[in-house]
């Protein structure tokens, strides 16, 4: 089955996140209150070797399992849309003290008040696609 | 084996999440695809059909599939530590957090949340249910506008040293302190 691998792989970043504690309401509190080094050990210490990874693979021009050259996108230069935008995003993560990501593994650690989170972050995504074109971006 | 799954069972340092999150975004790169997990938002509304009315939602969001069983892994993820690898330890936040929190009236940690927010009797009350619909809608919302989230812009594109993801996770900050710091006395 061609999915099983991002399945796996996403088993392997759920377990990852749960187990050190970046899902936790409690941890984003210590980060935005700079009382602990934890998250910023864990965002840093991925950027540090995403970097050295994403350097190496540009460097080399490898490819992936396919022979296809990876390829980076760049992100479209602005700055209205990624500083506002941002805050934004920041006010959510602050109060439920959870990202997509951790969303996601918060529900299947049995969390279900995280449940009304996510619909409220596909609704927040929709409202986005109704009201772009009125936004600056 | 038994002690294998007591030795996983502890709480896992900040390090070994680091290498593990920066090897998962890595793997997505040789399968050809990229990290990020907010674009799944915009797929969930494509897939319910918002591509009818709406332009943004108008594009092949079956081409994302593997994004969503990665969502799916996540979850199942999530499950697996919770029924086998958890010890039932408490969160191990320092102590000026605790103070400070308790100030807020929210406990010391006795799980991986706190009650106040995450028990299904706090979901149950108006601000509870309004603390995640309203979060969520923020989080759903300001990641579209940025183009990303935390792994996208943070981990992806710090990762390729992109100044537009600088801003927005600069802008994730800015948000998080504001709301951390001067509106959560007020919401808690």
């Amino acid at each position: 089955m061609k999915g099983l691998k991002f399945i796996l792989a996403g088993i392997l970043f759920g377990i990852v996140m749960s187990k050190s504690e970046a899902i936790s309401w409690f941890r984003i509190q210590e980060m935005f209150r700079f009382q602990a080094f934890h998250m910023y050990g864990i965002i840093g210490t991925a950027v540090v070797l995403g970097a050295i990874a994403t350097y190496l693979i540009k460097k080399y021009n490898m490819k992936d399992y396919q022979g296809n050259p990876i390829i980076f996108t760049p992100k479209e230069m602005s700055f209205p849309r990624y500083i506002i935008g941002g805050i934004i995003f920041g006010l959510g993560w602050a109060l439920t003290g959870a990202c997509p990501g951790p969303m996601a593994v918060n529900l299947g650690y049995g969390y279900w008040a995280i449940a009304v989170a996510i619909v409220g972050a596909i609704a927040g995504t929709y409202i986005y696609g109704v009201i772009k074109d009125k936004l600056p971006h | 084996m038994e002690n294998i799954l007591e030795f996983l069972s502890q709480p896992w340092p900040w390090y070994t999440s680091g290498i593990l999150i920066a090897f998962v975004m890595v793997l997505l790169l040789f399968f050809g695809k990229s990290f990020g997990f907010s674009s799944n938002l915009r797929v969930i509304c494509a897939a319910c059909g918002a591509g009818k009315h709406t332009k943004f939602f108008d594009f092949d969001w079956r081409s994302q599939t593997w994004n969503l069983l990665f969502v799916v892994g996540a979850i199942l993820g999530g499950w697996i530590s919770s029924e086998f690898l958890t010890n039932g330890d408490a969160v191990q936040i320092s102590q000026a957090t605790i103070q400070d929190l308790q100030q807020l009236g929210i406990s010391a940690p006795d799980s991986l949340q706190p009650d106040e927010i995450f028990s299904l009797e706090a979901l149950f009350s108006v601000k509870g249910f309004l603390i995640m619909l309203i979060g969520g809608l923020m989080i759903g919302f300001g990641s579209r506008y940025a183009g990303g989230c935390t792994s996208g812009h943070a981990i992806s594109g710090l990762s390729n040293l992109q100044l537009p993801s600088l801003i927005a996770v600069i802008g994730f900050f800015i948000g998080g302190l504001i709301m951390t710091h001067l509106l959560l006395p007020f919401i808690l």
